[in-house]
């Protein structure tokens, strides 16, 4: 969409100046807290949410951890982040269930949250689990909502209990105690109970949603909210707290391009915890909630900090090493290329990684199009190729494609597609190898062939080098040679010229204590 | 019960110091923010106000408030809300993404025309959500309307549409109004399914409205679905609906200007009668009264 990311445009612009100086100044850290703060308001999260968290991102930035460190841009974006799933909630609850069945789950919210469609999610999720849920329909306001529910029922294989037709006949909390004395008669161990969607100002309609919750007296209660819901979130999520003291959130609607400003909005207002993401139309779209993602995905900072981070985790350094010189000598092939695919994916999510990755910004459409099973389909023909096709692309003629598309069950346009993408992926990675990453603020560390192939020596040892004027940087590529091959440089070596601090500090964010 | 929040009240704090401080501005700026108006819009009318302020030397709040009123209400009426409805039968095509309240937005729009002596038929042709077409039967009925159902489940919309307006010349129906299912303005499939209803009901008649409905608790992501469905459906009119709630909806003069097209219609509650035409001066004055 039109708008989606520039987010991460605008900041990765403010954070572009921040890395051009040495230091972080007040003035510095005031223009990154103003424009993550139009950021946030622009993904709607609430205008006190948003105050408390530019006041604690300045406090932090301002702090003698940055000052100190060498790369501002990148601790700012780290303590942005942090920040953001501190708040968020860190780990995910799950469903609490209760130790005498039935465990019982109301949902409320307000009109067209999508509280009916959750309750089929739902009731099919823990179906998928073994229990045996029952579904009530005390949403007997809006026209045919029970007939809705009696099909979503139907479609997720669960029964409905619905003695009511509804539209605006009926007791709902008469219906409500019924059903959960029915799913006890029936052993039914779980009974979600659809509400009617309500506005937080409606008086009375938030008593009957409470008469509800005391009469049957829920195990959870779940507040449905639309992730598209602007500042309203907070009078709402305050109505409903006071109203029916809901016990944890759902979020739905995920699947549209809203940023979800009102998940911070509601974390940091009321502390209740996040539970679920509804992601899509069909009754299998639904998730438990990532705090982690939920975070990036409301300031879309293009985790250039967490890409390191995981990075460094998945990646052995000895492989990266080897596979920057492989580039950087123009010998990157197919077997190269499928052993950085496994290594992204032993990362975790790639189509995260994807978007973590620094100028993947303009490719969102197609990672969001991007299909995990594409990856396994890679990975099927690379494997199907021999060792010397794998070596050297160029001798893959027709006949030896079409014998590969047999092999892994693909067509030749696949293996075409394959190749092509190879060839353009390897052009890319020795531009890149050739010329650096212009722009790429926080990148941190480059692999060592990167630049200097066959030098050895740690990426820090250069990066510290680097810092230098850049006309002197191109002279001496060579110097580093000192350490030994990777991974333990020596202190009077590559970081001679630094005082015990910086080198602790830049020791620390690389990892490498 | 929080009690109700309403830019009034907000305001009614900044409004009642005796002359114009820093904190008029902060509080000016609280305000038209959590009224969603989004931070483009807050900084553009903050500016012009402080610009008039020192212009024109006022610094009683009292005369800060008028001018915000006056800004407002210029802003909002620079388009022309009236429902062009001169066709016959008028076709008036309704969509949005889920849960902005369609279904009841033409239930409450039928039975408006008709009170007004219009004979109306209402089209289901909403036939993916499940008993989306029951709950518009349900409407149809209060209003006291016709209604043209899907002959089979999962009918294609487009057809469903395309019977409506046979139906609409068949019988001599005035107004002819055609539901769609919801759909996120993200999911190129269903939006491209729009575009198909569209030149399937053009080939009858030509479409006198294409209504947009948005939810006034939405936030600024509201931009972004009145732009997709600009691009798909050929927006001519904007509906705001649960104006009742305490959002107030102040996205939607970024979505007017932004897109031009003029907001129509409000819906502020879930009685049948709820459903109003937009004027300015009306809404400006509910919203900072």
């Amino acid at each position: 969409m039109a708008t989606f990311g520039s987010l991460s445009t605008r900041l990765t612009e403010t954070l572009a100046k921040l890395r051009t100086k040495g230091k972080l100044s007040a003035a510095d850290v005031d223009g990154t807290v103003r424009e993550i703060r139009r950021a946030l308001l622009d993904a709607d999260v609430a205008l006190d949410v948003v105050k408390s968290f530019t006041a604690a991102v300045r406090e932090r930035a301002l702090g003698a951890e940055v000052s100190e460190a060498l790369n501002p841009a990148q601790q700012v974006v780290k303590i942005v982040n942090d920040e953001l799933i501190a708040i968020l909630g860190g780990d995910s609850r799950r469903l609490e269930l209760a130790k005498t069945p039935p465990t019982v789950i109301m949902l409320a919210g307000l009109q067209g949250a999508g509280k009916t469609t959750l309750a089929g999610k739902l009731a099919k999720h823990l179906r998928a689990q073994g229990h045996q849920p029952l579904l009530v329909a005390s949403d007997l306001q809006r026209p045919n909502a029970v007939t809705q529910l009696q099909v979503v029922g139907s479609q997720a294989g669960v029964q409905v209990f619905a003695p009511e037709s509804g539209n605006g006949i009926g007791d709902p909390v008469k219906v409500a105690r019924d059903g959960v004395a029915e799913a006890k008669r029936r052993q039914y161990d779980i009974v979600i109970v659809d509400t009617a969607g309500r506005l937080g100002v409606d008086a009375e309609m938030m008593k009957q949603a409470a008469n509800i919750r005391k009469a049957v007296q829920p195990d959870e209660v779940l507040f449905v909210i639309d992730a598209m819901i602007g500042q309203d979130a907070v009078a709402t999520a305050k109505a409903f707290q006071e109203g029916v003291d809901f016990t944890g959130v759902v979020l739905t609607k995920l699947d549209g391009d809203a940023r979800g400003g009102a998940a911070l909005s509601i974390r940091g207002l009321t502390g209740k915890p996040i539970l679920f993401a509804s992601t899509g139309e069909t009754l299998d779209d639904f998730e438990p909630f990532h705090p982690d993602r939920m975070a990036s995905r409301i300031l879309d900072l293009g985790d250039i900090l967490t890409l390191i981070e995981q990075a460094q985790k998945a990646f052995d350094e000895e492989e990266a090493h080897r596979l920057a010189e492989a580039i950087a000598t123009d010998g990157f092939t197919l077997e190269d290329f499928l052993k950085q695919m496994q290594q992204l994916r032993k990362a975790g999510n790639f189509k995260q990684m994807l978007g973590m990755l620094p100028g993947a910004k303009g490719m969102r459409e197609a990672i969001d199009s991007f299909d995990e099973k594409e990856l396994v389909r890679t990975e099927a023909i690379i494997q199907s190729m021999t060792p010397q096709e794998r070596k050297q692309s160029k001798i893959l003629n027709g006949s030896r494609r079409l014998r590969i598309a047999k092999g892994a069950g693909v067509t030749v346009t696949d293996v075409n597609q394959l190749i092509a993408r190879f060839e353009q992926a390897a052009k890319m990675m020795k531009t890149v190898a050739k010329g650096g990453m212009p722009n790429m603020p926080g990148m941190g560390p480059m692999p060592p062939g990167m630049r200097a192939p066959k030098k050895g020596g740690k990426p820090q040892g250069k990066q510290l080098k680097r810092s230098g004027n850049p006309a002197k940087r191109t002279e001496q590529p060579a110097a580093p040679a000192q350490g030994s091959a990777f991974g333990k440089p020596k202190a009077e070596g590559a970081f001679g010229e630094l005082s015990d601090t910086e080198q602790e500090t830049l020791q620390r964010m690389l990892g490498n204590r | 019960m929080a009690a109700k929040w309403s830019l009034t009240g907000a305001l009614r704090g900044m409004f009642q110091r005796e002359t114009i401080t820093e904190e008029t501005w902060d509080d000016l700026e609280t305000a038209l923010i959590t009224a969603d108006f989004g931070p483009d819009i807050t900084e553009q009318l903050i500016d012009a106000l402080r610009a008039d302020v020192d212009r024109l030397m006022v610094d009683d709040p009292k005369d800060l408030k008028r001018m915000l009123r006056e800004r407002l209400e210029e802003r909002f009426a620079e388009f022309d809300p009236t429902l062009s409805l001169k066709e016959r039968p008028a076709v008036i095509l309704v969509v949005g993404v889920n849960g902005v309240g369609k279904t009841t937005t033409i239930g409450k729009l039928a039975r408006f025309l008709v009170r007004n002596g219009q004979s109306v038929v209402v089209g289901a042709a909403d036939t993916f959500r499940a008993a989306a077409v029951e709950q518009l039967g349900t409407w149809a009925q209060r209003a006291g309307s016709a209604i043209v159902r899907p002959e089979r489940e999962g009918q294609d919309p487009a057809s469903v549409a395309f019977q409506t307006v046979e139906a609409a010349k068949a019988h001599g129906h005035a107004m002819c109004i055609i539901d769609t299912a919801g759909r996120l303005h993200t999911k190129g499939g269903l939006m491209d399914e729009l575009g198909k209803i569209k030149r399937v009901i053009e080939k009858q008649s030509p479409i006198a409205e294409v209504l947009l409905v948005l939810d006034a608790t939405t936030g600024q992501n509201g931009v972004n679905q009145a732009m997709a469905f600009i691009e798909h459906a050929g927006i001519t009119g904007l509906v705001v609906t649960k104006l009742d709630g305490s959002a107030k909806g102040g996205f939607i003069l970024a979505v007017q200007e932004r897109t031009g097209i003029p907001i129509k219609l409000i819906g502020q509650g879930e009685g049948i009668d709820d459903l109003t035409g937009f004027t300015p001066h009306v809404f400006v004055e509910q919203l900072v009264g």
